[in-house]
């Protein structure tokens, strides 16, 4: 059917025009610059050495590489409290109890609020005169503002993490509370009837069946924090520095030669989400092929 | 389930809803006070300060209607980046909506060659990071001169909108059935009239979520219109972003509220639709 194919022909091509000519279309140029080249200021060989400069030349690989192993600890440490957060928060508000509209929605409050407001808010709650050490001041368990925990802008990443636990613990939340009002209590109820005790039926019941939809999503939240700019730019220091808040300045830097290097950085952020992603794929896909 | 853990579970349940509202709760008392010193848990004063520098509410005396007016039409920052977020919004959400509907009616109702292959490259700007395409892109742009100016950044606003709206209109598609259509046709209905009334009807719901999500998405974003925009174009998110940087938190929570109205209204309206099987859920995980 010649009609027909044309037009899946012509239905596909405007969207695929956009994602072509401006994402790929970017990332093509972003390597075409980060291998430096650069036309306008009369670079045109082709090299690797911006690359080599972020990962191992003296002046940027410490910066580069405590910049991974933040990148790496902030996204998996956020992703897992999140997600393990919301599984709990989840199978406890599945029971009916007083104010559970309310709390439902506070619940998943969290998932439309722009990612730059959860990075305000933590601002807000965590700092050392924030709504949180004014309250244990009140209580008197801290002296002054000192005495309270510096949470943000803290070399260890913590109002990063915070932030990224706000907002997609919702997310967790939204997907986990579809797949278990779809799954009903039956699984629960049979497993009780044989004998399993409340962790079993976690373990062995409910687990399970979360687990595609929970590793899925954990994905998504994983590969956004891990390149997203906003919240490590609010929440962050300068040393050490999360990789995508490092490659923004490279970027912005009046030196047109550390532009290579910004792209350089922002395409390895790329390819770590990339192969992380594969690595996943391959995984699912192997569990599934074993079972 | 024994009684005690049953009332501990409920009370765990309230505390992390406590927890969860604390930030607006700071929002909101920011934003009404203007001198809230360490160590007040509860302001010693209300003060409308912050909303007056921002020029939203006139200063006390000239609070009339005239006055509010008045002051409106002066254009201040915050009014014009509302007004700049607002109608970036609605424009990516119509052109997206009418790119995605003929994609997403294919995608989600024929088979052919290459489908799954066109819906990963379709889904590839949700994985990758926004970071690794705006800086290339940013240089095309100033080359096509695109870069600084309001059409730029609605054309890259397109780019993280683009997959959700087909996602999700797919998803509709994809148990929707044509056959009424034909029927249409048949009892002597035009192609307008067709879409008009059976396609539209149908597909209505599903599609006014993929909008209000695509709103959302745009609505949201700060990196993008930063770089293609390169300042001349502000939208509340920058306007945010700059407030927070420079620390006056009583400003920075009264834009923050004009900020995340939009997206919790989306919220309400949208909560019924929103489950873990919808596309657009995926999504609002990267706002």
């Amino acid at each position: 059917m010649g009609g027909e194919r044309l037009k899946i022909i012509l239905s596909l091509t405007p969207p695929l025009l956009i994602i072509f000519t401006l994402f790929f279309g970017g990332i093509f140029y972003g390597f075409l610059q980060s291998l430096g080249y650069q036309p306008a200021i009369g670079k045109y060989e082709l090299n690797f050495s911006a690359y080599y400069n972020v990962m191992f030349s003296e002046r940027y690989a410490k910066l580069f590489w405590t910049g991974l192993g933040l990148n790496l600890w902030v996204s998996f440490a956020s992703t897992f409290l999140a997600a393990v957060l919301a599984l709990f928060g989840a199978l406890a508000i599945r029971k009916t109890f007083f104010a559970k509209t309310i709390c439902n929605f506070i619940y998943s409050l969290n998932l439309p609020m722009p990612h730059l407001v959860v990075a305000v808010g933590i601002i807000f709650v965590f700092s050392q005169s924030g709504l949180l050490a004014r309250l244990a001041s009140q209580i008197g368990l801290i002296a002054s503002p000192g005495d309270f925990p510096v949470l943000v802008k803290d070399k260890y990443g913590f109002g990063i993490i915070l932030a990224y636990i706000w907002k997609e613990a919702a997310f967790f939340f939204i997907i986990l509370m579809s797949v278990l009002q779809s799954l009903g209590e039956n699984f629960e109820e049979l497993a009780q009837s044989l004998g399993a005790n409340r962790w079993q039926r976690f373990r062995y019941v409910i687990l399970p069946l979360v687990m595609p939809n929970l590793f899925s999503a954990s994905i998504i939240v994983f590969a956004f924090s891990f390149g997203a700019y906003e919240v490590p730019a609010l929440l962050g220091v300068i040393y050490p520095q999360m990789l995508p808040v490092m490659a923004f300045e490279f970027f912005l830097n009046p030196d047109l030669n550390a532009r290579s290097e910004g792209m350089a950085l922002s395409i390895i952020i790329a390819i770590i989400v990339m192969i992380l992603v594969v690595l996943y794929f391959w995984l699912t896909q192997a569990k599934i092929r074993k079972d | 389930m024994n009684n005690n853990l049953k009332k501990i579970n409920i009370y765990a349940i309230y505390l992390g809803a406590f927890i969860l509202i604390l930030p607006l709760i700071a929002f909101f008392i920011n934003a009404f006070s203007f001198r809230w010193f360490y160590p007040q848990v509860i302001p010693k004063e209300l003060s409308l300060q912050a909303w007056v520098r921002l020029k939203l509410i006139p200063k006390p005396g000239q609070r009339t209607f005239d006055g509010f007016i008045e002051l409106w039409a002066s254009n201040p920052a915050v009014i014009k980046a509302l007004l700049n977020s607002l109608s970036i919004g609605f424009l990516v959400t119509i052109v997206s909506i009418i790119i995605a509907l003929p994609a997403a009616r294919v995608l989600g109702l024929l088979n052919f060659r290459f489908k799954k292959l066109i819906i990963f490259i379709m889904v590839s700007p949700t994985i990758l990071p926004p970071i690794a395409f705006v800086l290339g892109l940013n240089i095309n742009f100033i080359s096509w001169g695109f870069s600084g100016n309001y059409f730029g950044v609605c054309l890259v606003h397109l780019v993280p909108i683009m997959p959700y709206v087909v996602l999700t209109m797919t998803g509709i598609f994809a148990n929707y059935n044509p056959d009424f259509e034909h029927q249409a046709r048949t009892l002597g209905a035009n192609k307008t009239k067709t879409f008009l009334l059976i396609t539209l009807p149908a597909i209505a719901p599903g599609m006014v979520v993929a909008a209000l999500f695509a709103f959302l998405v745009s609505w949201s974003q700060y990196l993008l219109t930063f770089l293609i925009g390169a300042g001349k174009v502000m939208t509340l998110p920058l306007l945010v972003f700059s407030t927070a940087s420079s620390g006056n938190p009583a400003l920075t929570a009264a834009i923050s509220i004009i900020f995340i109205f939009p997206a919790i209204l989306i919220l309400f309206f949208t909560s019924k639709f929103v489950s873990g099987e919808s596309g657009a859920t995926s999504g609002f995980g990267k706002i």
